[in-house]
């Protein structure tokens, strides 16, 4: 790439930078505005965005939880990490890949605070516990809770990412000893942009941090605060198993002849029809490949009250019905007909009402032969009486 | 008073006289179409049997889902009912096979408008919507037996229970808007729009494609003409579409009903008959 046009940015910090050629680069905020739903047409505004507003300032803070959305974004390739904190967002903290470690990081994390001070976005990882006046996370003998209300009012924007961070995620799930709580639950009355998930997909994150940046505002949000984009659907709506669920093929056991020819795992738990998230569309670790996919029901990671709440195999409430890929006949018989059971009460009823009929006749000839005298004989019943 | 045979046959001419006689006066004729009449053109051979009419029908009326399988997996409504205003059928035989679409066909001249006996059941005079108002409704059911096609169904599961049948979605008319079913066929199988252009679109397609149609258009005479008109490539009966006479049901009833009625002469005659009866069974048994 020697006769390729070079770009630099320069971070707010000052720091050198590492080049990025100019086709690498466009092909990189296209992949963003694919991810984003946006036409191809976008990935030059969202290039100037970066260009032009300089590398975003990040602060990454985690809290209760296990490192596992920072090692889910760790395996993104497009861009890869390095492209990503070297040359489009400028990482001032991150417990996990700060340079420095100790006093250092620390003071990095103080510089940033001070200095891009309502321009850094701010990134929480894991959940905020509260029991106990909030001991069971200290960094820097300070409670996780009082970190997070230290430097969340000075950030422009927040985001939860993960679902710990999100809604509670595995250390909310009962007993929930520490009183894990969501990040937008201990931020209220300010917007978090919450991206669920165990882990999170990372484009999902990328997508909207690059949105934030491009756009100057938070993308479209639903009820729960996630973005529309990525979890504006339920997995079954996008599953590639759906046509077995619609025709009726499922998989009933692990290893049985469905779930060997790939059909639908509901049966089997699969909480995709009332998990909203994209996993059926942008997949995971860039290889196609979901958990659905390789043959696991989903178990709802992404939505509060399902994930690391219902028992795995349950079966879902499914959210959208809809009809089955078969049909009923133009002329659908209606009712079970008459079984044994209907027959026999049908007898039973039409049997008394006879008996019930000959008692009453009987007994009206007798209270008339009675009166008028046995002159005028009508019924046989009134003579076998005599 | 003791009538004798010939009395009575007499009585009897009479009363029958004054029934027939207004009755080509009161002949009542099938009424018209309007000019701004609303429909839809069902086209068999375009639809493909995604069901997206039944979905989108179901949520622009918030219609429930309705299950026939035991899991309950699916919206799976075996025809229409009080959950569901629109179905797709299929007919298989042999190696051939036709959807067809189930649902109200908004007659021109309704027979369920014309059995309702409290006018809950009204024709739009100027779209010809078929529209059903709750509030009038007394529960009779009438227009249930009284439809050709089967189409209003009553909410048997609820205690004040009402008719629920397709209202082309007057809601949605009214903003302006097409209704759920054709707004949602992706291969335009379900054509909305004034039912004089549909009927002409419905001949140009027969001119067209002789041979991939069953040569009629169903919906332009039957019972009196249709505001939803049909188009299939199989003979109507076997998609379960009546093979009606061109007058109406409701012109055949009304004619019987109106002419015996007329001057209340049936409750006049049907009174003097039973009188007479009972006055000679009162002499009958005195003379005992």
């Amino acid at each position: 790439m020697a006769t390729a046009k070079k770009f630099s940015y320069n971070s707010g910090s000052g720091k050198p930078l590492a080049d990025l050629s100019r086709r690498q680069f466009i092909k990189f905020c296209g992949c963003v505005a694919a991810a984003l739903g946006m036409p191809a047409s976008m990935a030059p505004k969202i290039a100037r965005a970066i260009e032009q507003g300089g590398r975003l300032p990040v602060v990454w803070l985690s809290f209760q939880g296990c490192t596992g959305c920072t090692e889910s974004l760790l395996r993104s390739t497009h861009p890869t990490l390095e492209k990503l904190i070297f040359e489009i967002i400028s990482l001032e903290y991150h417990e996990t890949l700060n340079a420095g470690a100790g006093i250092q990081a620390e003071a990095a994390l103080k510089e940033t605070l001070n200095r891009d001070a309502g321009r850094f976005v701010l990134v929480a990882e894991g959940a905020i516990p509260l029991a106990d006046k909030g001991v069971y996370v200290r960094i820097n003998e300070q409670a996780g809770v009082d970190l997070l209300n230290e430097v969340a009012p000075k950030a422009l924007a927040v985001i939860a990412i993960g679902s710990c961070a999100s809604w509670g995620g595995i250390p909310s799930a009962g007993p929930n000893p520490t009183g894990a709580k969501s990040v937008g639950s201990i931020l209220e009355g300010r917007p978090v942009v919450n991206i669920p998930g165990c882990p999170p997909n990372p484009y999902n994150f990328l997508s909207t941090v690059l949105y934030f940046a491009t756009f100057g505002k938070l993308p479209e949000l639903d009820a729960h605060n996630r973005p529309k984009f990525a979890y504006g659907r339920l997995i079954h709506e996008n599953c590639e198993r759906r046509p077995h669920f619609d025709a009726g093929r499922f998989a009933k056991a692990f290893g049985d002849d469905g779930h060997r020819k790939g059909f639908c795992l509901y049966k089997l738990g699969c909480k995709g029809p009332e998990t909203f998230a994209n996993c059926q569309v942008v997949k995971f670790g860039d290889v196609e490949a979901s958990p659905i996919s390789i043959g696991h029901p989903c178990f709802g990671c992404t939505e509060s009250g399902v994930g690391f709440e219902k028992p795995m195999f349950q079966r879902a409430d499914i959210q959208r019905f809809t009809p089955p890929a078969f049909y009923p006949h133009v002329f659908e018989p209606r009712g079970e007909g008459v079984t044994p059971l209907t027959a026999a009460l049908g007898g039973v009823a039409f049997g008394g009402a006879i008996g019930a009929g000959y008692a009453l006749t009987n007994r009206l000839f007798k209270a008339t032969d009675g009166k008028e005298g046995a002159d005028k004989p009508k019924g046989g019943g009134a003579h076998e009486d005599e | 008073m003791r009538m004798n045979r010939r009395g009575f046959l007499q009585t009897l001419a009479i009363g029958g006289g004054a029934l027939s006689a207004p009755s080509f006066a009161n002949a009542r004729q099938d009424k018209a179409l309007s000019p701004g009449a609303l429909g839809l053109l069902y086209d068999a051979t375009k639809c493909v049997g995604c069901q997206a009419c039944v979905i989108a029908c179901k949520e622009v009326n918030g219609m429930p889902p309705e299950f026939s399988d035991p899991d309950h997996l699916w919206d799976a409504p075996l025809g229409l009912s009080a959950s569901t205003r629109n179905v797709i059928a299929l007919y298989k035989e042999g190696g051939r096979h036709s959807f067809v679409r189930q649902s109200c066909m908004h007659c021109v001249d309704p027979a369920c408008v014309s059995a309702c006996p409290v006018k809950a059941l009204t024709k739009e005079p100027k779209t010809g919507v078929v529209h059903y108002d709750a509030g009038t409704c007394i529960g009779c059911r009438y227009c249930m037996v009284a439809c050709p096609f089967n189409v209003p169904k009553f909410e048997w599961g609820s205690a004040y229970g009402k008719i629920v049948k397709c209202q082309l979605c007057d809601h949605l008319l009214a903003k302006g808007e097409k209704p759920g079913c054709s707004s949602a066929c992706p291969t335009g199988a379900i054509q909305f729009g004034g039912v004089q252009k549909l009927l002409q679109e419905a001949h140009a397609r027969l001119k067209a494609a002789p041979g991939a149609y069953y040569p009629k258009v169903y919906g332009e005479k039957e019972g009196g003409g249709t505001q939803v008109i049909f188009l299939s490539a199989l003979p109507f009966e076997k998609l379960g579409l009546p093979d009606l006479p061109d007058v109406s049901s409701a012109t055949l009833s009304e004619t019987i009903m109106h002419t015996t009625y007329k001057g209340f002469g049936m409750p006049i005659f049907l009174f003097a008959l039973f009188a007479f009866i009972a006055r000679r069974n009162l002499q009958k048994g005195k003379e005992e």
